[in-house]
């Protein structure tokens, strides 16, 4: 390896740093360990401190790397979903759908009307779930317990809900290639519609704690911000770019999976400052709402896989037990992996933390040849080196809960 | 899809480019030596403002040039996305490339990870380090000679390892993760074990 | 009547209860058991929804999940752990004071769950000496209380007068 000096970082090599400090001055190396009560992963900040403004802030990633990358070349299409849904753990299902519809597009298939009202439907509780932990945590961090409680209460319905479609609280692995594992159960849509006619209630009142609270306006309103063509040059997505006065949302701008039927409006902020960063996500929980009405009101029958798609998706169980050439099919699926053809292609879909992206790139067979995730909070999280210094230290708890990242994504 | 004038404007504006093909989207090949100033001119006069990813394919230790890297870049105006790819020529061990860091402060971590993962060293980038793995890990995992189960290494603190004698350990794969091949008849393409570094038969290595 | 148990009649023994050392002890020990998250990954929502209002920790005296390792009895290893952050666990367990205990909540923390890779160690108890394990992916929160329940019974069992009479000689590791 030529010119490239690797420095070691290990825990004790910030004492190290502190002996830049002069003498009777206030600098000094602090580390926010990997293990922090900010409960937003494993990521260690790096900080030169002087007395209590930030001068420098270095994030350490990879303590949650898992080499998702590596696996991916070693398994079938439909064997990834698992892992995909532990990518961003707080909306597995929208990661799903992100990455069905990344191998639909490069195979070719088009799914019917009903499995993408499904999947708009997930898609939105998804965002929900997601952005009420986000903002349950985010009070919590700036010192509120009980929007915690709050949000918590509510995600357990969703939980609830879940678990009766999919099998799973929240680790669902429920889409596969070209459709979904299982049709909706019966009356499950009235219970979703049911929730969200209560959902408006419990939002209310965390927003009655939050929004108006003078000591969480004095935490958040002017704490970091950042400009619009900085979110943009750093890659930022999803809230946190719309919180900076940017319009880029790909459910308008580029709409999958029926998106375009839906009518909704997308909040976008103004200063891109912490207080910013959490109107648009409560705000965002309302719109899910909407979205979610519409597409139970106009739910479509029909079926919930592409019934064309021979060789991608495995034919229904009962045709299977009795019929040979449904056999062999899904044999064929399950061993060698849906049949997708070469060829590469990206896909990104709107998760609640930002735009996450499938790269893949096929040689042909069941198990691609390459496949990268691109990460919205890997992408968020690149920011902080420019964001933390002249900040004080109390600051950085509220910075990292806003940006509202999930390190199982960042990390992958 | 983006227009037919706009590509072939671009395609004229900058001779050394090839269109390699557009079907999700347009894909450009461009060599690594005007990859810096092409990526400017994006940037400031076709609006492609946004650089969505910056990653690297290993196309396998058989080919000439074995890496290249893809960059994906996103215009807000003409709403849609621009794929670059450019080969890193034919050094297979320590690939090089130059930095995008100065036009898109966004590719500073995704040269990082590339450099982790693949080993491309990008000349110019402020802090070339690893970002996933630790500092002192000796291979590149996503390369294609790499196994999944990892290879045996030491733990990175010292006084850890001496009280508790752990080690970084190839994972038990049992025979290696089982895949079929890509074609052939169905009894020659069953899924069979790649990675042979642990069966019953091979001891698991020490 | 002397049991391990703590018995009380009042009517026979009227305000004074006779036991053994160890059963009160141990009976103080596991019914406040303080945890110390380490939660790395998506065992560690579960884990916050265990401490959440509909599956309540707190009923067993658990809530207070303190983070500084000093303050804690009990580290919950909740998520994969990889090699990068098994120096971290291994130093905050060692901070943590005597008696300590270790659950290994979940598929990646007993045993590198699904991820057969390069970088997770296969399992915590490579690094940590673990107590209880937790299978799922990720384990319901009735799991993890059961477990914690198991814990209990674990802590009941131990001869916490002796060790306490006697400096133990630890096994390290």
């Amino acid at each position: 390896m030529s010119s490239v000096t690797t420095k070691e970082i290990s825990i004790g090599d910030v004492g190290a740093r502190a002996a830049l400090a002069e003498e009777g001055s206030e600098r000094m190396a602090l580390n926010v360990g990997p293990s922090h009560p900010t409960t937003h992963g494993v990521l260690r900040l790096m900080m030169e401190l002087n007395g209590d403004l930030i001068e420098k802030c270095e994030p350490v990633l990879g303590y949650l790397h898992r080499g998702d990358e590596k696996i991916a070349e070693n398994m079938t299409y439909n064997q990834f979903v698992p892992y995909t849904d532990r990518l961003d753990y707080l909306a597995p299902l929208a990661n799903n759908v992100a990455y069905a519809l990344t191998v639909e597009n490069l195979a070719g298939v088009r799914v019917p009307e009903r499995c993408e009202a499904i999947r708009v439907i997930i898609c939105e509780m998804a965002r929900i779930s997601s952005h009420l932990l986000g903002m349950g945590v985010f009070g919590m961090d700036a010192g509120a317990w009980t929007p915690f409680m709050y949000t918590f209460t509510e995600r357990e319905k969703l939980y609830t809900l879940f678990e009766e479609l999919t099998g799973a609280r929240f680790t669902t692995s429920y889409t596969r290639i070209g459709g979904v594992a299982r049709d909706v159960p019966e009356g499950w849509l009235d219970r979703v519609l049911k929730f969200c006619e209560e959902l408006p209630k419990a939002t209310d009142e965390v927003e009655k704690l939050l929004t108006r609270n003078r000591i969480f306006i004095d935490r958040t309103e002017g704490i970091g911000e950042i400009s619009a063509s900085d979110a943009i040059a750093y890659g930022l997505t999803g809230p946190n770019l719309r919180a900076c006065g940017v319009d880029l949302d790909l459910r308008k701008d580029k709409p999958y999976s029926g998106y375009d039927k839906y009518d909704f409006d997308v909040p976008i902020g103004t200063r891109g400052d912490c207080y910013d960063r959490y109107l648009v996500r409560i705000e965002e929980v309302r719109q899910s709402l909407r979205i979610i009405k519409q597409a139970i009101a106009d739910f479509p029958g029909g079926a919930w896989y592409a019934e064309d798609a021979k060789k991608i998706f495995a034919p229904p169980k009962e045709k299977i037990l009795s019929s040979m050439e449904e056999l062999i099919q899904n044999f064929m699926i399950v061993t060698e992996g849906p049949q997708i053809p070469a060829g590469e292609t990206y896909f990104e879909a709107e998760n609640p933390k930002g735009a996450l992206g499938f790269y893949l790139v096929s040689k042909g067979g069941g198990v691609p040849y390459r496949l990268k995730i691109r990460a919205p909070s890997f992408c968020n999280l690149s920011i902080l080196e420019k964001l933390a210094p002249g900040h004080m230290l109390a600051d950085i708890t509220v910075i990292l809960g806003s940006l509202d990242f999930v390190m199982g994504e960042c990390d992958r | 899809m983006i227009d037919e004038d706009f590509i072939k404007e671009l395609l004229s504006k900058h001779a050394f480019l090839n269109l390699n093909h557009q079907t999700d989207y347009l894909t450009l090949d461009c060599p690594a030596e005007d990859i810096v100033e092409f990526a400017k001119c994006l940037r400031d006069e076709e609006t492609f403002d946004l650089l969505v990813d910056l990653t690297a394919i290993d196309h396998g230790t058989d080919a000439d040039e074995r890496f290249s890297v893809v960059l994906h870049l996103y215009s807000r105006i003409h709403r849609n996305y621009l794929r670059i790819h450019s080969s890193c020529g034919s050094e297979s061990e320590s690939p090089q490339f130059p930095s995008l860091s100065e036009i898109f402060p966004a590719a500073n971590w995704h040269e990082r990870e590339t450099y982790d993962m693949f080993g491309i060293i990008f000349t110019d980038h402020p802090n070339m380090k690893r970002i996933l793995m630790w500092d002192e890990y000796p291979y590149f995992p996503l390369r294609k000679e790499f196994p999944l189960a990892g290879i045996e290494t030491d733990l990175p603190a010292d006084d850890v390892v001496e009280v508790t004698q752990a080690e970084v350990e190839p994972a038990p794969m049992m025979g290696g993760p089982f895949v079929a091949a890509e074609q052939g008849f169905m009894s020659e393409s069953e899924p069979r074990a790649k990675d042979e570094s642990w069966t019953e038969k091979k001891e698991k290595p020490v | 009547m002397i049991s391990n148990e703590i018995s009380y009649n009042s009517k026979i023994e009227g305000e004074l209860v006779v036991t053994k050392a160890d059963a009160v002890i141990n009976w103080i020990r596991r019914h406040s058991v303080w945890p110390m998250p380490m939660g790395l990954a998506c065992c560690a929502i579960e884990l916050m929804a265990s401490a959440a209002s509909r599956y309540d920790i707190s009923r067993f005296g658990m809530e207070v999940m303190r983070f500084s390792p000093r303050q804690s009895d009990c580290m919950i290893v909740a998520g994969t752990v990889t090699y990068k952050m098994a120096e971290v666990v291994r130093r905050i367990y060692d901070q943590m004071g005597d008696p300590k205990w270790v659950v290994a909540m979940g598929a990646c923390a007993s045993s590198g769950g699904m991820y057969r890779s390069y970088a997770v160690m296969q399992g915590v108890d490579n690094i940590v000496p673990v107590d209880v394990y937790v299978s799922g992916c990720p384990p319901r929160p009735e799991a993890l209380l059961d477990a914690m329940m198991k814990l209990q019974d674990k802590i009941g069992q131990e001869p916490s007068a002796k060790n306490l009479l006697n400096t133990p000689t630890r096994k390290i590791g």
